[in-house]
Order: structure tokens, then sequence, then C-alpha cells
């Protein structure tokens, strides 16, 4: 990341981000007043143990749930005022997802899994020239017509990541994303996604439970008790 | 890729989009054999009244169309008779034998006079009171030769004669017979009347009408125009109450299909979600999947209405005919898939409203 980058404005704003689940009769206050900001380019490491609120914010980052309270800004958009379809939007345009546990689409290809993503953000035709440059980089372009159940962990995962930065989202999240690699498939993955972070400028945000994995980021990021450290 | 996704999806559960298309099959099989089974029913009879040759037919006041009792004295013939135009006429007794059968007693020959004869495959006409003569079609479904000895009307008859099918009925026996078995002596439930020439056909008709007056009288055009479903209206009803009972087998079949696949793919619709799908991208993936799977159906409803026909044809010939009536597939097709996409659309409206966190938490 460049130092210019970190003069621009936050493209992750965050100011005491409440987020409280509903259980029965019990609250659950999963985020106690989060404040935060990750710049444009920036690759940051969210770690913290089990029930610390790592995946609440990053569910509320990527637009899948409401925050309770607080103002919560992505690439300029205002997210707490957002109406569902404008997640939705948020999630088609300006926020890709990885997974601890991959998440391709069993029935499609590799290269249908990648193009799946481009058909929900209309996008026409076969993947374009550029972006197989990337597939090169990931190390897949000879496992495209290949399904998930015939696809190792890794290469699985770097099919999601693909998936993921398909429609050139401002923002990759990952969740865990070496999670169910072995240390060699998660040294690769976390490489790759710093080489990503450095070659296209993405903005990465990264939940982690390995200290090792986090340190491939810029910036880490502690949490505990809905608090960031 | 919607479209790849949809087919990949039904590849992938094979006895489950099986069962369904089969279910669907089945519904377009129902609804397209009952309406043959109707037209089939209906145009052979009135195929098998225009094979007589007559011109007009008159039937006994407060008859129907489906009536076949005795009614009318004979004599009425002779009155027929002596009417300008008339060549000849003559009177035939219908009497029901079971549900779809019936024996029609007639003087055979002045019937040959009327309708140039049976044409006889096998055997000839009566040669004594009790003889019997039936067509190919009875002959064969209860595999009767010349001789045998058939049970009808709880009495024993010698088959003299097997004739060719099309002409009235498929059996026939001695009018007096009938009559004196029936309680019906003298009576006779229509006459045809053949005419000098058929062009004149409207004008005896109204001639006749004021001559037998309170009288069924109707060209033969008019007759057989008549037997169409819209005159029986319990068959009108029961087809309906069929295509109901269908629509709903169908819409359950596809409701506990997409019922299951959305249950199945819970994780796969939080990924989709994920990615930015709307809660339209994804009901419109199941409904996709459901239309297809009501088109194939139907698809091979079609085709299995014709198994059915074959089937009725060659089991039996005598009682039912079955017709195929394209007209219906583009119908019997849209009842399917409309079943079917009312059938997707709970299930459908559950994975478009799927909290995407708890899809992609679902294991």
């Amino acid at each position: 990341m460049t130092d210019a980058a970190t003069d621009c404005e936050p493209i992750i704003s965050i100011r005491g981000l409440r987020k409280t689940y509903h259980v029965g009769e019990v609250d659950v206050h999963a985020l106690r007043g989060v404040d935060l900001d990750v710049q444009p380019g920036e690759f940051v490491s969210v770690v913290g143990p089990s029930g610390s609120g790592k995946s609440t914010l990053f569910h509320i980052v990527g637009g899948l749930t409401h925050p309770t309270s607080g103002i919560i800004r992505i690439a300029g958009r205002d997210l707490f005022g957002m109406s569902d379809a404008e997640r939705t939007d948020l999630r088609k345009t300006t926020v890709g997802f990885v997974f601890q546990k991959y998440n391709l689409l069993p029935t499609l290809t590799a290269r249908e899994n990648i193009e799946i993503a481009r058909d929900i953000a209309h996008k026409e035709g076969p993947l374009p020239p550029q972006f197989l440059d990337i597939l090169k980089l990931l190390g897949i372009e000879g496992r495209l017509d290949h399904k998930p159940r015939a696809l190792s962990g890794g290469e699985q995962q770097r099919v999601a990541i693909a998936r993921a930065i398909v429609n050139q989202p401002a923002i990759l999240l990952a969740d865990e994303p070496t999670g169910n690699l072995d240390t060699e498939n998660s040294n690769a993955v976390l490489a790759l996604l710093r080489d990503l972070n450095g070659r296209l400028g993405q903005t990465i945000l990264m939940i982690t439970h390995n200290p090792e994995a986090a340190g491939y980021g810029h910036r880490i990021v502690r949490m505990r008790d809905g608090h960031i450290e | 890729m919607t479209n790849k996704l949809v087919f990949e999806n039904l590849r992938h559960r094979p006895v489950r989009t099986l069962i369904g298309i089969v279910v669907i099959a089945i519904q377009v099989t129902l609804i397209l054999t009952l309406v043959g089974l109707k037209e089939g029913v209906m145009s052979d009879q009135a195929n098998r009244n225009r094979g007589v040759g007559a011109d007009i037919m008159v039937r006994p006041p407060s008859s129907s169309i489906i009536s076949m009792s005795g009614g009318m004295p004979t004599g009425i013939a002779k009155r027929i008779d002596q009417q300008p135009d008339v060549k000849l006429s003559t009177g035939v007794l219908q009497q029901g034998t079971d549900l779809f059968n019936y024996v029609t007693g007639l003087d055979l020959s002045q019937f040959d006079k009327l309708s140039g004869g049976f044409h006889f495959l096998s055997g000839g006409p009566f040669q004594h009171p009790d003889d019997v003569i039936i067509d190919e079609f009875y002959a064969r479904q209860h595999k009767y030769h010349v001789g045998d000895t058939i049970m009808l009307l709880n009495r024993p008859w010698r088959v003299s004669g097997i004739y060719e099918p099309g002409m009235l009925t498929r059996v026939v026996v001695p009018l007096q017979t009938l009559q004196d078995l029936t309680a019906n002596t003298g009576k006779v439930s229509m006459i045809y009347v053949k005419l000098d020439d058929p062009s004149k056909t409207d004008q005896v008709v109204s001639q006749l009408r004021q001559v037998l007056k309170d009288y069924r009288i109707y060209s033969m055009e008019e007759f057989t125009s008549l037997y169409s479903v819209s005159n029986v209206p319990m068959l009108q009803g029961f087809i309906w109450v069929v295509i109901g009972l269908g629509v709903v087998v169908g819409f359950l079949a596809i409701l506990l299909s997409m019922y299951t696949a959305v249950l199945e793919r819970t994780r796969e619709i939080g990924v989709l979600k994920a990615l930015g799908a709307s809660p339209a991208y994804i009901l419109n993936i199941l409904l996709r999947e459901a239309a297809l799977i009501a088109v194939i159906g139907a698809v091979l409803g079609i085709l299995f209405s014709y198994v059915t026909r074959f089937l009725i044809h060659n089991v039996v010939p005598a009682s039912l005919i079955q017709a195929i009536v394209p007209e219906w597939w583009p119908i019997a097709g849209a009842i399917a898939v409309v079943g079917a996409l009312l059938g997707a659309l709970g299930p459908g409206l559950k994975a478009a409203r799927q909290d995407a966190i708890e899809a992609l938490a679902y294991d």
C-alpha cells in the first residue's frame, strides 16, 4: 500500500457500529461499538477469538445483514440506510466474498462458477482476456473445466477467489480463507491474496484465527467481545 | 448461464428429476387420454350412425342423445314411408348391456335396403331368431368366432357373422327377438329414414316435424353433430374434475420436489445471495427448473397418450375408442406448466427470502 493511499478517504469507514441479535428472549450483543477505517488498497487482517464479533463485522461490511446502530460507509455508500435491494446491489458490484468452505456450486465447473458471478452482475459473454492472466496467476487456468469435486481444496479456494474478484469489486472479504487448507495450500492462497492486493490494488479484509495468516496483511485488527482492541 | 445452472441442477439429482417428469407425464397422459376417449367415443358413435347411410333420424319424444330406451311404435315408420320424397325407413331398438355397449335389434332385410348391408368378414346374416352378428372389434375383444355361443341379456346367442366395423353398432340381433325379450314388442327406439333426394333433407325434416309433433327429428348431419361432450353435461363435469385432480397432483409433485431441492441447496442459495443474486434471480432459477420438468413431462405425456391408445385399441377395441387430439396438447402442456410453476412458487419464494447468513451456515 502506498502512502498516497493512506491519505484517501477510507473505502470502509465504521463508527460506533453495534449489532444485537435477538435469540429467543435473549439479546446477544455481537458488536458493541466498533470503529474502523480501511484505506483503498489496504490488506487488513481481523483476528480474535470465537465470539469476538469478527464474523458479524464481516457480514455487515458485506451487506449480508443490517447493523443495529452506528455509521458504516462502504465505498462512499451509507450502508445503514440501505434497503435489501441496495445491499444486494452492493454485493453484486462492490464486495466479493471468499469463504472458509470455498462454497463453489457443485453442479457447475470451475469456469461456470466464475461465470455465474458475472451472470448475476449482468455481464455477458466469456471471461475477459485480462482476467485470463489472473487465472494464470491463480494457477487454475488448466482446471477450469473441472467440477469442484475434481479439484483439490487449494484449487477450489483459488477458484473461489477468482469468482470473488471477477467483477472487480472494490473490496474482497475473506472469511478464514485458509481454514480448510493444509499449510502448503494456505501459504499459496495467502501469497496469492497479497499478490492480488499488490497487483490490482484490491482492498482486502480477511478474518482469520491464524496469527501467521494474519501476518500477510498490512495491518492486523484485533477484536474481543464485540470491540476492536 | 442461468439455463446451464438450471439444467445442471436437474441433472445433479436424476432420480428426483425423473420422478417429477414422470408425475407430470402421467398428469398429461391422464388429461389427453380422457379427452381422447371422449372425442374417440363420441366420433365413433357419430361415424357409426353416419355409416348407416340414412338422411334423417327420428327419435321418441323426450329422448336424449345418449338415451337408448325404446319408446315409439313401429307403425311410425309406416307413416314416415307415406311422406313425399321418403324412399324408405326402418326402425331399430337398442338395449344397453353394460356401461359402454348395447345390443341393437333390427330388421336386417329392411336395414340392408337402407344402408347397403353389412360387409361380412366371416359368416353371414341371421339364420335363426337367436342368431347374433357382431363387428370385428367386438369379436376381437371377446375372442368370438362364427358359430360360437355368446351370452347377452342373460341368454345364449349363436354368432352367425362377423362384419366390418363402422356400421351403426357392434352387436346386432333380430328386431323382433329383442323386442320380445325386452318387453318392447312393437316398439323401436329410433327410425332411420332414407330420402329419394338427400338435398331435400331439410324440407323433409320440416314436413316430418309437422306430421310427428313432439318427436325428435334430425337430419343425420345435425344428429351426428350432437355427439359432443357439451351435450353430455355429466361427462363434461367429470373431465374437469379429472383435469383438476391432474393439476393438483402435478402441483404437489413439483411442490415436494422443489421443497426438497431448496432444502438441499440452502447453502448454494446463500452463496448466490452473497454473489449479489436478487430474490428474483433465485426464484427465476427454481421456476425455470419446474418449467423444464413440466415441459419434458408434457412431451413424455403426449408420447404416453399414444401408448394408452395402443393399449385401449388392442385390449378393449369394442368398448372404448381413444382419439389423439393434438388441439389438446398445448392445453395439457399449459396445465402441466402452470401447475408446476404454482408448485414451485412456494419453495421458490422460501428460497428467495432465505436469510443469506443462515443459508451460508447451513450444513
